[in-house]
């Protein structure tokens, strides 16, 4: 590798390589080589920046420009300007707002000031496909110091202090796990990250495999120590292709410089990892489930006790651990526990990763300090709701998680704070809606998927969360009837207190969520037919105000011809004939179709 | 991978090529004047060598990057060392014979090379 004057960076993440960034990447060598720059400029394909919104992103160090959705075609300028004559193109460079000054690096961005990148830091930084890049921003340095200087009980003693806690959704203490993994006495043990990442909206786990896989098979190694594990199992849904490319290439990059195998640094420790591809059951995301799919069983879990760390993989103890978690262990071990828990509130340290989407501006993955203010989270680095419309509600913890209404916008984002508040961390998904959602129609949205999810082994999950779908359906349809929510209410509990596993247990907390914040909603659906939101389209009315000029446009796009009436005269719809696609409102140009 | 030294090693080979993507602003910059002028007088291979001489003399944190015309054109090839904490220096006329001296006084031992600067030139 020879020494460039600069770096061309690209992002790789799976959002901008749909939006194109592989032809960039062409684009920029072909360029690059024909303005005989090929000795001095460096293409390089990263991980996910974070801010999808504007992908592809490209940054051009060593000045840090931030360029944002760039076509092929932008590529030819860059190169002759920026890379040529040194003169950054202002043009295609990030912009917050419209009227706002362009914002030329990386750091003076809104979005990312607020920012602290633990778990992301190399993401969008060095080429996941290149292990000495890793290395060259300390990879494997901790893992050596581990080998090399500690015990295994002062690797789970630091993991303990750190305070770290599973990113994964329940929050359990990391060093807590690992410890009673370690406590149990067995002639093989397994090491395993759960990469099964299935929260719709929810992609953090498969931003760090693409952008720094290496930092999970450090963490795994580390973990393997401490616990006494010689294996580790990586289990990733088939569906991120681009995060399985890179660990099979991480894996054996980090076998061939020795930092997996045989006595690794020469401590007498092996340790070797392996990856198994799940099919994108939800429910192999729940530990147990997700050991059966690995041994090549169904995935389905089974009642805990015995817990992992007693039998777990091929009934061996077992300690799991989801990707964010383990990509926080390097530093730990680096920095020290105290400076890990330095950061955060009191019982939740270090940061988490959200993932942002729905109605904000600013789509993408954020990585905060715990106890940031969902305020912040929201206004600050999301940038607000498009469209000037007003928020509502952020639903967190994908379907086992929860709504938060506007009125804790203030709290500052935790395990318990989140909890309290009737919703959960979760892996970190946040999706955001304005006033154009019903509440009704988003928790049933959530009920479908788990329904859909759910894999049939016990009663209360097979049939209760299908029974609470059908009145949820029947709810904004119209048809909801007196009693609705109290039997609603009473399935939901009972699901809670009798499902198998996570997945049941925490399947009704949508519906109870969005009944605690928006009960009058489910109200105005069952006893006047009405949804507040104007969403569901079986309790929308379309009417033609005196606004009509009779211009006959509404009556050309109809495609049932509900509407009537002469050129010049006002028109009429036929409640009874009409199917409320809308497509009528789109098409006035004098605003005189309005729904309610 | 059998010690850390093998590791340490690796790591230093690779740091000073992504050094310019690390975080801090302690970075001694190298601003080479390539606009057209800059160009036609003989920049690139300025510049190249810089590159070379900065791999060779395994130097992290320093980037050599470049900046449009300052108006100079007679002075060209021309480029700024610009250290931390310390006022830029500016040479003029520079070809690829004088990088060596300049990257070996200025940059590894912070003493401008003073023949070389535009005080020199101007003097004349």
């Amino acid at each position: 590798m020879d020494l460039f004057r600069a770096h061309v960076l690209v992002c790789g993440g799976t959002g901008c390589s749909s939006s194109g960034s592989a032809e960039l990447i062409k684009r920029f060598e072909e360029q690059i080589a024909k303005n005989g720059l090929d000795r001095e400029v460096k293409v390089v394909r990263t991980g996910c920046f974070g801010l999808c919104e504007a992908g592809p992103v490209v940054i051009v160090y060593p000045e840090g420009t931030f360029y944002s959705r760039i076509r092929p075609e932008d590529v030819d300028e860059i190169v002759s300007e920026h890379l040529l004559k040194g003169r950054v193109v202002q043009h295609l460079v990030y912009k917050e707002k419209a009227d706002e000054e362009q914002h030329v690096t990386l750091d003076n961005i809104d979005f990312y000031r607020p920012q602290m990148r633990l778990a992301l830091r190399n993401c969008g930084v060095i080429d996941p496909e290149n292990i000495d890049e890793y290395i060259a921003f300390d990879g494997y340095k901790a893992l050596a110091k581990v080998l090399t200087e500690m015990t295994p009980e002062q690797v789970i003693d630091e993991v303990l202090k750190s305070g770290l806690r599973g990113r994964g959704g329940a929050g359990f203490p990391t060093g807590k796990k690992w410890q009673f993994a370690a406590a149990s006495k067995a002639d093989q043990k397994y090491m395993v990250c759960n990469a099964d990442e299935g929260d719709p909206g929810a992609f953090m786990d498969r931003s760090v495999l693409e952008g720094d896989p290496h930092s999970v098979l450090e963490a795994m190694a580390i973990g393997g120590y401490a616990i006494g594990a010689s294996e580790g199992y990586i289990y990733v849904r088939a569906e991120y292709p681009i995060a399985v490319k890179r660990l099979e290439i991480a894996i054996n990059q980090a076998r061939e410089y020795g930092l997996l195998g045989k006595n690794i640094f020469g401590s007498g420790f092996d340790f070797d990892i392996f990856i198994r591809l799940g099919a994108g059951a939800f429910v192999c995301g729940e530990e147990t489930a997700l050991m059966h799919s690995i041994e090549g069983g169904r995935g389905e879990p089974k009642p805990k006790p015995p817990f992992p760390a007693v039998r777990g993989l091929f009934d061996k103890p077992t300690n799991i651990n989801n990707v964010e978690t383990l990509a926080n262990i390097p530093q730990i071990i680096l920095k020290g526990s105290e400076w890990f828990a330095s950061i955060g509130t009191e019982k939740s340290k270090g940061t988490k990763v959200f993932a942002l989407g729905g109605k904000i501006n600013n789509t993408g993955l954020v990585e905060v300090p715990m106890g940031t203010p969902l305020r912040d989270i929201i206004y600050k680095i999301g940038g607000g709701i498009p469209g000037g419309k007003k928020f509502k509600a952020v639903q967190t913890g994908g379907p086992s998680g929860g709504c938060i209404p506007a009125d804790y916008l203030d709290i500052a984002i935790d395990y318990d704070s989140l909890t309290a508040i009737g919703s959960m961390m979760g892996s970190g998904g946040m999706i955001v809606m304005d006033e154009d959602n019903c509440m009704v129609d988003i928790a049933r949205f959530f009920l479908d998927f788990t329904v859909d999810e759910s894999c049939g082994k016990c009663t209360p999950c097979r049939i209760g969360t299908r029974r609470m779908l059908e009145i949820l359906e029947r709810i904004v349809e119209g048809k909801g009837e007196e009693g609705d929510i109290e039997k609603l209410e009473a399935l939901a509990e009972n699901i809670k207190a009798t499902a198998l596993c996570g997945l049941g247990q925490t399947a009704p907390n949508p519906v109870l969520s969005t009944l605690k914040y928006f009960r009058d909603e489910y109200e105005a659906h069952i006893k006047e037919k009405r949804c507040p939101a104007h969403h569901c389209q079986k309790l929308l009315n379309y009417e033609i105000t005196d606004k009509c000029r009779g211009c006959t446009a509404c009556a050309r796009v109809c495609p049932v011809n509900a509407i009537t009436g002469k050129v010049k005269e006002m028109h009429h719809i036929d409640r009874a004939k009409c199917i409320k696609c809308g497509s009528c409102m789109e098409k006035c140009r004098f605003g005189a179709i309005v729904k309610n | 991978m059998k010690s850390l030294a093998e590791l340490e090693a690796i790591r230093q080979r690779t740091l000073e090529k992504v050094a310019m993507r690390k975080e801090g602003d302690d970075a001694v910059r190298v601003v080479v004047g390539m606009a057209t002028c800059g160009i036609a007088a003989g920049a690139r291979p300025v510049m190249l060598k810089f590159l070379e001489e900065i791999q060779k003399r395994n130097l992290q944190n320093v980037t050599v990057s470049q900046t449009g015309c300052i108006g100079m054109c007679r002075l060209e090839p021309m480029l700024d060392v610009i250290m931390p904490g310390k006022e830029k220096v500016t040479y003029v006329r520079v070809n690829p014979d004088m990088v060596p001296r300049i990257v070996a006084e200025h940059i590894v031992n912070g003493r401008p090379v003073q023949e070389y600067t535009i005080g020199a030139a101007e003097g004349e």
